[in-house]
């Protein structure tokens, strides 16, 4: 598999290492009320969708960025990928 | 029909004309007391024991392709009862005893065979960690043996002991462990659970769940509606998916994990040998075939077959490990869908929706415990209550606390 990467172009997906769901950019308050309840939710419970994932790819033999790759499950085709860090910001900007 | 060597005999001598198929292949009924969903070992296992042993009726599984098509159908065969959590290892033992008198059971030659699991030791650390789980083994009524490098060597001379980075320096040794026929173990529940009344109903996909009042009702399929008292849910690698159509969401991720098989060969492999360090296991099959293995390729993945690095990653386990494995030729190469779940464990529990039973979580090791859950998964749609070994494999227990990570490495289901 290749990844696109925004930065660096087409690299072997064997640079990288795998974490998961991307929604785990998304970490619960720890000291809102109800956390306890959001974070078993968050660390454990998982859509894992048969079709468009989108997940987290850290490049650990590369430039060390952390990216959301859109991969499809079914056929392990690469649809694009971001940078975490600009994922993560634009859904600051919005307010979630 | 009953198998024996009488009868072989007796069809030899009469041009083979008399056999007949297995199982009936029935249309599918209006209404069932108790619905499986998903013909795969555990699902066929659990009819089998619900109809036999729990003397219950009015029973159908339903499989969307034929029976055994899933991962019953593409493991590496490995049976063992080598655990060290005490959530886990009662289980497994349970599941050893039933592979030991499985085949009298159901009068199927499912071809077991104790030919004991060997895991490797290379250092000193290791050495300790397998002394701990060998005595928790033991307290738990199974065999363990910890071997020293001389006796690894008798038993198998051809592993590269002076590796630079992993030196072989002994081993654990479970001599009951072993290899079973993984489609034969899938037909002989299927032909028992048939022999006992049960629907066995194939090309029959579920497609929705019909849910009132917080209870099931039924099940949509390809082949029309079907109503349920009970529902058990048995789908290995499509939990997620078909959970989801009950509005639910696992602690489960979909991985890809692939096998191999050499042409054949005289009998080289004493038993099963494993290569935890270097991401390796090997045995042999009857026909002569090396049946190895390595890790996950280590992405969600639904797509039944893998990539080449992790190939790649395989060959230089088994040329690090036996270098005499490059001489044999790769015959075949394929991949099953896992339900990895977030702590390497299982999951045999009701679901918060009544009368909805879930049979999920099992990883790449599942196919060992293929009579021990289905049993379990029988005992608590008959009973309402969990198997004695089964206690811990509760849903709610990551919410809870009570994980059962047999590796210790948390919520990374790539790595378990
Ligand atoms: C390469 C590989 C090697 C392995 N090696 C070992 C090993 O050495 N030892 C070991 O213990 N385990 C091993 N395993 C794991 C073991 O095979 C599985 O854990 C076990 O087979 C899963 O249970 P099952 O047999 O019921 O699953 P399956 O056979 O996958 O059964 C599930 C069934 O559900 C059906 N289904 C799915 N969705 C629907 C639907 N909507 N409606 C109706 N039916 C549906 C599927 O078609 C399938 O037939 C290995 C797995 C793989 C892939």
């Amino acid at each position: 598999m290749l990844i696109p990467h925004p930065l660096l172009g087409l690299r072997d997906a064997q640079e990288f290492t795998y974490l998961g769901d991307a929604s785990l950019i998304a970490r619960p308050d720890g000291m809102a009320e109800g956390a306890e309840a959001a974070f078993a939710e968050y660390v454990y419970q998982r859509d894992n969708p048969a079709g468009l994932h989108r997940e987290l790819w850290f490049h650990e033999q590369g430039d060390r960025s952390w990216l959301v790759v859109t991969r499809d499950t079914t056929t392990h085709e690469i649809i694009g990928a971001e940078l975490a860090r600009d994922v993560s910001l634009a859904r600051r900007e919005a307010g979630a | 029909m009953r198998f024996s060597g009488f009868r072989v005999l007796a069809e030899a001598l009469t041009g083979h004309t008399g056999w007949r198929p297995l199982w009936r292949n029935p249309d599918p009924q209006p209404a069932y007391d108790y619905i499986i969903v998903g013909g795969g070992g555990h699902g066929l296992a659990a009819a089998y024991y619900l109809a036999k042993t729990f003397g219950k009726a009015r029973i159908a599984v339903l499989e969307k392709g034929w029976l055994g098509s899933g991962n019953i159908g593409r493991n590496t065969t490995i049976i063992r009862s080598n655990y060290l959590l005490p959530g886990n290892q009662p289980f497994y033992e349970f599941s050893m005893k039933l592979w030991e008198n499985l085949e009298q059971e159901f009068n199927f030659n499912a071809m077991v065979s104790q030919r004991g699991i060997l895991n490797l030791i290379h250092s000193d650390g290791q050495r300790d960690a397998f002394r701990r789980r060998g005595n928790a083994i033991l307290l738990s009524g199974a065999d363990a043996e910890l071997l020293n490098a001389d006796q690894v060597r008798d038993m198998a001379p051809f592993l590269n002991f002076d590796n630079a980075r992993f030196p072989i320096k002994g081993g654990l040794l479970q001599r009951r462990a072993g290899t079973a026929r993984h489609d034969g173990v899938a037909w002989g529940y299927a032909r028992g659970a048939d022999l006992a009344g049960v629907d066995l109903i194939q090309n029959c996909e579920v497609t929705g769940f019909r849910i009132e009042g917080g209870a099931v009702r039924g099940v949509e399929t390809s082949r029309g509606y079907i109503a349920a008292g009970k529902v058990g849910v048995a789908v290995a690698g499509s939990s997620s998916r078909v959970m989801q159509m009950a509005g639910m969401r696992l602690p489960i991720e979909s991985h890809v994990l692939q096998a191999f098989v050499s042409e054949g060969l005289k009998p080289t492999i004493p038993g099963v040998i494993t290569f935890g360090a270097g991401h390796f296991y090997v045995s042999q099959s009857d026909k002569g075939g090396l049946v190895f293995g390595g890790d996950l390729d280590g992405y969600n993945s639904y797509a039944q077959r893998g990539n080449l690095p992790t190939i790649e990653d395989v060959a230089e386990g088994g040329m690090a490990l036996m270098p005499m494995i490059g001489r044999a030729r790769l015959l075949r190469a394929w991949g099953g869908i896992m339900d990895m779940s977030m702590d390497g464990s299982p999951i045999i529990d009701k679901t918060p929706i009544d009368g909805l039973f879930l049979n999920a979580g099992w990883c790449y090791g599942g196919f060992k415990a293929t009579p021990a859950s289905g049993y379990a998964f029988a005992h608590l749609l008959a009973t309402g209550t969990p198997h004695d070994t089964a206690r811990g494999y509760r849903l709610d227990r990551f919410a809870t606390g009570h994980v059962i990570d047999e590796k210790g490495v948390g919520a990374t289901p790539n790595l378990h």
